[in-house]
Formats: C-alpha cells, sequence, structure tokens
C-alpha cells in the first residue's frame, strides 16, 4: 500500500470506529432550566461555594468520575440539605439528587455519571437556610475506539 | 504515517520490537500512562476499582465446591494469596502432559473440568472472568515472565506473524496501529501500544470487565476483520507473543481501560 | 449475585469525619438504548440508594440511567459512636441489596 492509502485506510478506521452512545430523545438546556426550576421553585441559584470536579477531557462516556464539594459548617443550624446534578444534552436533564445532613461533616459527594456527548453540567446545592448556590462545568467527552459490533 | 513494507520491513519490525521486549526498554509503556488521571486514580483506588467487585466474586467461586467432585480450588491450592501468585505473569503456557499452549481461562477450565469433573466455564462468563480476575490479582505489581519453554518459540512466532498481517477491509496489520502509530491519535482516542499488563481490564466502553480476547475481539471488528471464533487458537497465539512484547512490565490486573 | 463493595474505615475517633465508599454490580441499562434486534432495551436502574448509621438515615441518593454502570457513590460521615452502617439499593425489577459493615469509635 502506499503511504497514502495506507493514510487514507488508517482515517476509515477512524471513521468506523466512532459511535455515538446515546441515540435521539435528548434533554435540551431549555428541559434543564426546567428541571432546575422545578428545584428551586422561584429561589434565585447563585454562582460560588460549589465546586464540581469533573475530568476536562473524558475519556469515555460510558463512566465520568464526578466530585461536587459544598463549603459548609455542616452544623444542625446551617448545612447543606441537598446536592442536585443536571446535564444539559442526556436523554434526561436530571442525573442525581443527594439528601445530606449535619450528620455527614462535610458535603462532599462523589459518583460516576453517563455523558453521551460534550455538553455543560450544574451542580446545585441547597443550604438548610433556603439558598441554593451553584457551580458549573464544560465537559469535552470523547469516543471509544474500536468499540464492538453492535449487530 | 510511515510505510511498512510486508516482508524485510516486517522482519525489522518485529526484530525492533522483539529486542525492546527482551532489553526492557523504557520506551514501553502501559496503557495506564495513556489514560487521564482520573481513570488512573480509579484503576489504582482498589475501593473504587469496579474491576475489584469481580475479584471478589472470583475470591468466593475459589471456596465454592462444584461438579461431580464436589472440590472447590481451594481444596487443592489452599490459599491463592500463596500458591497462584506469580501464576498469571507466565501465562500463556503448555500445561503438563499436553503439547498446546493454553491462556490463564483456559488452564483454568482444565481444572474445571479434569479436576472438579464440572462443565467448563463458558468464554467471557462472569464466573470466568471473576476466577480469572481473581488470579490475576495475586501477580499484581509482578513483572510479566513468559515460561522459557522451548516448545512456545514456534507458537510465539505465529502469533509475532498474525501480529504483523494484514487484514479486514481496511488492511491494516496490529503493528500498524500499535507499533507504527502508537502514541498518535484514532478518532481522538491515543493510540496504546497494546500491552496486556491489565487484563482482565474494566472497559467504560463495555461497562463491564472483560478478558483480553475480548479486547482483541474490538480491535479486529474496528479493522472490520472477521473477529475469530472465540475457541480459535489464535487468540492464544496473539496472546503468547503480546505477553513476550511485554515482558518485565509489571502486570497491574484488574486495569480500568476507557 | 449481589455483588458489593464497601469501604469504610474499621475504626475512629470520635467526631472524626470518615470517607464511607460503595460499589454495586448493577448494568444500570438506561431504557433509551436499542438492543441487537432494534429494539429499544427496557430500563433496568437503582433508583434509590440510602445509608444508615445504626438504623438513623445519613444519606440518601435517587439516581437516574445517568448514572453510570456499577454506581459508585463516596460521602463523608462523623464517627459518632460504634456500631453498623447500613447500606441499601433499591430499583427497576424489584431489585433489592442491602450490606452493612461495622465501625467501633473510640
Ligand atoms: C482436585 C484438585 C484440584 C482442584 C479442585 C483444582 N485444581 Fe487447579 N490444579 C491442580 C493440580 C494438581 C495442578 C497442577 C497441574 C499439573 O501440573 O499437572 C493444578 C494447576 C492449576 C493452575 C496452574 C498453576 C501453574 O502453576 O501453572 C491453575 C491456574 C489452577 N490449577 C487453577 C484452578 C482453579 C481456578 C480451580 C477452581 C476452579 C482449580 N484449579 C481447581 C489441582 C486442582
Ligand atoms: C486501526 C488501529 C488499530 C488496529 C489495526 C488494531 N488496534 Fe488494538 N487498539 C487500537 C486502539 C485505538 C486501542 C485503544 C482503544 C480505546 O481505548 O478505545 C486499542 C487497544 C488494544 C489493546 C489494549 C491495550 C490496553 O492498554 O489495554 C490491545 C491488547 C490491542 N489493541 C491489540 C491489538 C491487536 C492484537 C491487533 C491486531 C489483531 C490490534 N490491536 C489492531 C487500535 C488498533
Amino acid at each position: 500500500m502506499t503511504p497514502r492509502l495506507e493514510r487514507r485506510a488508517f482515517l476509515a478506521a477512524a471513521a468506523v470506529v466512532t459511535v455515538l452512545p446515546w441515540t435521539s430523545a435528548r434533554a435540551t438546556p431549555a428541559s434543564m432550566a426546567a428541571a432546575i426550576k422545578e428545584v428551586t421553585g422561584d429561589a434565585s441559584v447563585r454562582e460560588g461555594r460549589v465546586i464540581l470536579d469533573l475530568p476536562p477531557l473524558i475519556e469515555n462516556g460510558n463512566t465520568v468520575p464526578l466530585t461536587v464539594s459544598v463549603e459548609s459548617p455542616m452544623t444542625v443550624t446551617d448545612h447543606i440539605k441537598a446536592i442536585h446534578v443536571f446535564n444539559e444534552k442526556n436523554p434526561q436533564p436530571h442525573v442525581f439528587d443527594a439528601t445530606l445532613g449535619p450528620r455527614n461533616g462535610k458535603a462532599v459527594i462523589g459518583t460516576r455519571i453517563k455523558l453521551g456527548d460534550s455538553q455543560k453540567i450544574i451542580a446545585i446545592a441547597e443550604t438548610s437556610t433556603g439558598e441554593f448556590w451553584s457551580a458549573s462545568a464544560d465537559v469535552i467527552v470523547t469516543l471509544a475506539a474500536c468499540i464492538e459490533d453492535l449487530t | 504515517m510511515r510505510r511498512v513494507r510486508i516482508g524485510l520491513g516486517l522482519a525489522s519490525i518485529f526484530a525492533a520490537s522483539f529486542a525492546a521486549a527482551q532489553s526492557g526498554d523504557s520506551s514501553r509503556h502501559s496503557g495506564y500512562q495513556d489514560m487521564g488521571p482520573a481513570l488512573q486514580k480509579m484503576q489504582d483506588d482498589d475501593s473504587a476499582n469496579p474491576g475489584m467487585l469481580f475479584v471478589q466474586a472470583g475470591e468466593a467461586l475459589w471456596n465454592q465446591r462444584t461438579g461431580a467432585a464436589n472440590k472447590a480450588c481451594a481444596d487443592c491450592h489452599r490459599a491463592a494469596a500463596a500458591t497462584m501468585k506469580g501464576v498469571a505473569v507466565r501465562y500463556p503456557a503448555i500445561p503438563p502432559g499436553t503439547a498446546k499452549p493454553v491462556d490463564l481461562e483456559g488452564r483454568i477450565n482444565l481444572c474445571r473440568t479434569a479436576n472438579q469433573k464440572a462443565e467448563p466455564l463458558a468464554g467471557e462468563s462472569r464466573e470466568l472472568l471473576a476466577l480469572t480476575a481473581y488470579l490475576a490479582r495475586q501477580s499484581r505489581g509482578l513483572p510479566i515472565a513468559p515460561p522459557d519453554d522451548p516448545r512456545l518459540g514456534p507458537f510465539r512466532e505465529q502469533g509475532a506473524e498474525l501480529y504483523k498481517r494484514r487484514q479486514g477491509q481496511l488492511n491494516l496489520a496490529c503493528a500498524t496501529c500499535h507499533d507504527a502509530n502508537a502514541g498518535k491519535k484514532l478518532a481522538g482516542v491515543t493510540i496504546p501500544q497494546a500491552h496486556p499488563d491489565g487484563y482482565p481490564v474494566y472497559r467504560l466502553e463495555w461497562q463491564s470487565l472483560g478478558s483480553l480476547k475480548r479486547r482483541l475481539r474490538n480491535c479486529l471488528v474496528g479493522i472490520r476483520a472477521e473477529a475469530y471464533a472465540y475457541d480459535a487458537p489464535e487468540y492464544v497465539l496473539l496472546e503468547l507473543y503480546l505477553m513476550d512484547r511485554a515482558k518485565g512490565m509489571k502486570l497491574e490486573a484488574p486495569g480500568v481501560r476507557p | 449475585m449481589v455483588n458489593v463493595l464497601i469501604n469504610v474505615p474499621k475504626t475512629a475517633k470520635r467526631g472524626d469525619v470518615v470517607e464511607i465508599k460503595a460499589l454495586i454490580l448493577h448494568p444500570m441499562e438506561t431504557g433509551f438504548r436499542p438492543g441487537t434486534n432494534g429494539r429499544i432495551i427496557p430500563r433496568n436502574i437503582v433508583e434509590r440508594f440510602s445509608a444508615t448509621w445504626n438504623g438513623t438515615e445519613i444519606f440518601r441518593m435517587t439516581m437516574t440511567p445517568a448514572i453510570a454502570a456499577n454506581p459508585f457513590v463516596s460521602f463523608f460521615a462523623v464517627a459518632n459512636e460504634s456500631g453498623t452502617i447500613g447500606f441499601r439499593w433499591s430499583g427497576d425489577e424489584g431489585f433489592l441489596a442491602e450490606e452493612s459493615v461495622t465501625i467501633t469509635v473510640a
């Protein structure tokens, strides 16, 4: 094979192995906004106090480690009572809702999520005093190569 | 991309990678090093590595009596931590009294049939993966050490030949990607050097643990080649070659890969 | 085969904030993916995860199909007394798994 042909075959391989893990039915930014509103009602959501930690470049959207840390004394009178995570483009805007309280000592939780595509992720923390704080992250998802034949 | 000529070109590549394998060349590196810190951390932390779920299941199977002989692996082999340490790093190997190499999965199934008098476990079944992961875990951190059984030589060479042979509709050889283009990007993914040091691995794409065989099948499908049947000898030949090429690298099973 | 891995320190000083990690084998089938026959594979996920300390709930999480297969959750808890930390996962198709570990608080 000539170098050029070989390069072409190699690029063709690249094309063949690119498959999107999710099909149709995507959450749109509008449905994400609606899902957030369901949680926060008319309260305002401020940016800050929340750190949303995700790898900036995601090697496989099937399993994306995510940590949410919220600054809070976690006392009976002043604590984080819930953490919600939303995404823009998965089929459903909700990722998870966690309920916590003073027994946790620290408002830090970790899990792993699925992301079908590059998009924005938002974490919202609800305090025991009724405030909402948030952080967001833009992530880039690369797609796996050489996956299995789906047929 | 560099041009790879069949014939002389192949022989020299073969010689080069073979020499690298034997001298423990530092330019060899694990697929682990091609991953970002988040996935490396997932592999390193036993309480977060999903492959450990299979290791735990494997431990239970190790102690469970089964088959017509009603024997557990542990009845004969006692504590795996002592008796199975250093075993996974030398497979594929030729079991005593036979003439053909088997991989670790194949060796486990020999004990299933000959010693437990039970049905062999299906390839890629949860049980077989669990036992394989449990045994491989006993060798974590040990250098890959292919046996220097001279009978293995011809099989290893056949494996090397398969590795260099162009195949599939895209007419690519394993070597085209994993030797000539390792470290480059393919559809956004870094092409690894194809070392078997993490297997069985928890591959995020599979959302499960899987064997080296399954990984090789994925590459064959990727180049639009007909994947060999699950029980075809070609896999063991390729595994023999890959283990030899990775000689001296540390086993890190169960690994995590994207 | 229910397969769960829990990581909690065996001992802690009273008042320590300890990290708790829980991993469970589960496909987390989204209900959005077509199977090999082209038909959608029915949703099969863990929907609820909770943890208790000597019977009192200390953490809860509602999951969706966007949680990765073999769900992993980590969180913290104040070690206030020795006892049992219980874990419970429930979800589609009647899925229910329970596990507990003990911790000594001095
Ligand atoms: C009845 C006793 C018996 C039982 C039960 C048994 N084995 Fe074995 N196994 C042996 C013997 C004996 C050998 C050595 C074979 C030989 O050298 O001929 C062996 C060899 C092996 C080896 C190769 C070790 C090496 O050094 O290369 C592996 C791996 C192994 N067994 C795994 C298992 C597993 C896993 C199970 C349970 C599923 C199991 N065995 C059950 C008797 C047993
Ligand atoms: C078109 C290029 C290409 C060809 C040809 C190819 N592979 Fe791969 N291979 C890849 C890529 C890309 C990955 C990593 C995939 C990923 O992470 O998504 C990979 C991964 C692997 C791995 C896993 C390495 C690890 O760290 O876990 C092994 C082993 C492997 N290939 C062996 C082979 C063998 C053997 C052949 C020939 C039968 C082959 N490959 C052919 C591109 C290729």
